[in-house]
């Protein structure tokens, strides 16, 4: 190489002259997940999506210490208050609370309840579904045709009848919504994985002699979770709509817990005194079930490989 | 240069690599609900061998068995029936358990892309073998790059690539290294180079002959075309329906078939030679149905010589020539065909 120390940017080296390929310095390949990385981030609405996701989370987090009145306390007098109020900035509710920091305390629980049943759901629902389509036959068959009779039942039925069987409460739902989508995310994890079993690069790693833990360790998990995270995420805005429909149904959190599903239930009654009140927490859980949505159509456009 | 003494040589040069004898394999299937169990005769009773050193080649039309015969040798499907020996020992048996043998025999696939992990670098990909079998990543991360070196890939611009940043013919190098990494006597070359453009394909065959004299390694080859397995091998198989028809060196078969199908299959390659231009389709029709295959000689509804002996008796495959076997009646003293020589004397 030349002698002087030149700045990494792409200048034809006159050393090189013509004489066959450039001997370049190790080229480190960004590899696929940096790939998907960058893609993600020149995409600017998967960006404003995860940034509101983000910022909802953190809010929801911080709760406790940020809110601007106290959740619990309600005053007869001051009963749904319009938004704009100078005390109560996005109003108050049907016992005189403040919305603002109900929506934000609320945002706990609802994010609590939506989330966790997907998280568990794609670890189970994962396992099932690649231990089904790895394996195949006989096995398959059994664990594929147990989870069709799942899909038997719209979700929300089967969501609702469950947590009903159950008894209301924050466990409950989640159990409940994990046992809903416990299928979805098994269907989609056992058909992705049977396309991957038929890749050469499985049989290849077979014919190396490996054992079945270490081909799935090392050759199927990195290409088959992939896709079922993708899918799962699209998944979060179902569970925050069900959880919130379970509470809504007085089958998930109890009163005066604060939760977006449970506070749309209470002030239905007051929909036609402050609608635009009563609509606040639908308007939270649209905004935050849309941004999950945006973002997983992000994530999956960018994990697209075009060879 | 050839390897002194590979102690894993056991049966001495004269011992076959690979005999592969009546080796069946039907695939079951089911014709809707309840209905009636049909099976593909997808490999119906080969039988061949390949030597040490040599590079034995399987021709034929698709679907006739040829990736089928190698998945079953490389032990990736079970077979029905039949029997493998890797120089003299059964495959499976205590003296050569599956691992072993595995680490003996490798395969290169035609689809470079299907056939390497995109989620690894060509390095990992290559190096995932020998950690399988002990060795430390360290070193078998060296001894990918010098693999990646010794089929043409600097390893300073390739070993970290993914395979979706490389061509089809660097790929398909990538493949050719991964299997050599095993140290493996047999390489099994399943459609290697079909998939490549006709110079790359030239420039791997190359490497290929180059490595099999650096490494010691024996082929099988398996290609539908001819002109390729001219050039690489130095014997042919010809399949035709699950079974070999015809076997002997290449020379002899491709410039004198014996069988009919082998003489079509040769009338179908393109000639840039006017006079050589085939006027007439060589063979009418697709290869019949490997589920009902027809009744004694497989090709007899397409053949050109066909007798009434022929769905009649089923030929065996016997000896034409030195090493040169085919299955055709009209080949074979006394079949009562009208072509087939006379019965000679003493059997």
């Amino acid at each position: 190489m030349a002698g002087t120390t030149t700045p990494v940017t792409a200048g034809i080296d006159p050393a090189m002259g013509a004489a066959g390929p450039k001997p370049e310095a190790f080229v480190a390949s960004v590899g696929f997940w940096g790939g998907v990385g960058r893609k993600l981030v020149r995409d600017p609405v998967a960006m404003t999506a995860a940034a509101i996701i983000l910022i909802i989370v953190a809010v929801a987090i911080l709760a406790p210490w940020i809110t601007p009145m106290d959740p619990y306390r309600g005053s007869m007098l001051k009963r749904l208050k319009p938004i704009g109020d100078a005390t109560y900035i996005l109003g108050s509710d049907e016992l005189g609370r403040d919305m603002l920091s109900r929506l934000m305390m609320g945002g706990r629980l609802s994010l609590f309840i939506g989330v966790t049943p997907v998280i568990l759901a794609f670890i189970i629902g994962s396992g099932i579904g690649i231990l089904a389509g790895y394996v195949g036959g006989w096995l398959n068959v059994i664990l594929m045709r147990t989870i069709d009779v799942f899909f038997a039942f719209p979700s929300v039925l089967l969501a609702i009848a469950l947590s009903g069987a159950l008894g209301a409460g924050v466990l409950n739902s989640i159990v409940s919504l994990t046992c809903v989508f416990v299928p979805q995310i098994a269907r989609v994890a056992e058909s992705v994985t049977t396309q991957i079993r038929s890749r050469d690069y499985v049989d290849a790693a077979k014919l190396s002699g490996a054992s079945t833990l270490t081909i799935l360790r090392v050759q199927v998990l990195g290409n088959v979770l992939g896709p079922i995270f993708v899918y799962a995420t699209s998944l979060i805005s179902v569970s925050m709509i069900l959880a919130s429909g379970l509470s809504f149904l007085g089958l998930g959190v109890k009163p005066p817990e604060p939760e977006w599903g449970l506070m749309l239930n209470t002030l239905r009654t007051a929909i036609y005194v402050n609608p635009l009140v009563a609509a606040l927490p639908g308007l939270a859980i649209f905004i935050v079930s849309i941004s999950f949505n945006l973002f997983s159509d992000g994530l999956r456009s960018a994990m697209e490989v075009k060879s | 240069m050839s390897a002194a003494i590979d102690i894993r040589d056991r049966g001495g040069p004269a011992q076959p690599l690979l005999t592969v004898d009546k080796l069946i394999k039907h695939f079951p299937i089911k014709k809707g609900l309840g209905g009636k169990k049909a099976v593909v005769r997808a490999v119906d009773g080969v039988d061949f061998e390949i030597l040490k050193g040599e590079t034995l080649g399987i021709v034929g039309e698709s679907g006739c068995g040829k990736s089928t015969t190698a998945k079953l040798i490389m032990g990736l499907i079970e077979h029905d029936s039949g029997q493998l020996l890797f120089d003299g020992e059964k495959i499976g048996s205590r003296a050569l358990p599956m691992r072993s043998f595995r680490a003996q025999t490798q395969m290169v696939f035609q689809d470079s892309y299907s056939s390497l992990n995109p989620r690894m670098t060509v390095e990992a990909s290559i190096a995932f073998g020998p950690q399988v079998h002990g060795v430390p990543k360290r070193q078998a991360i060296e001894r990918a790059r010098s693999l990646l070196a010794r089929v043409g890939l600097e390893p300073t611009r390739f070993a970290a690539r993914y395979p979706h940043e490389l061509s089809g013919g660097q790929r398909q190098r990538v493949n050719i290294a991964r299997a050599l990494a095993l140290e493996p006597r047999l390489v099994v070359l399943d459609e290697a180079v079909s998939a490549l453009d006709k110079s790359v394909e030239a420039q791997v065959l190359n490497l290929l002959l180059d490595l099999k004299q650096d490494f010691n390694l024996t082929y099988l080859f398996i290609s539908h075309d001819l002109n390729v397995v001219r050039f690489i091998c130095d014997r042919v198989a010809v399949m035709y329906l699950g079974q070999v028809v015809e076997i002997g060196p290449a020379d002899t078969v491709l410039a004198s078939p014996s069988h009919p199908y082998t003489a079509a299959l040769l009338s179908s390659m393109p000639s840039l030679d006017p006079d050589n231009r085939t006027e007439v389709a060589p063979l009418a029709g697709d290869p019949p149905n490997p589920i009902d295959p027809p009744s004694g000689c497989r090709f007899h509804p397409r053949c050109s010589l066909m007798e009434p002996v022929c769905p009649a008796n089923v030929p065996p495959l016997d000896g034409v020539g030195e090493l040169h076997r085919v299955a055709c009646l009209a080949r074979q003293p006394g079949s009562g065909h009208s072509l087939a020589p006379a019965q000679q004397v003493a059997a």
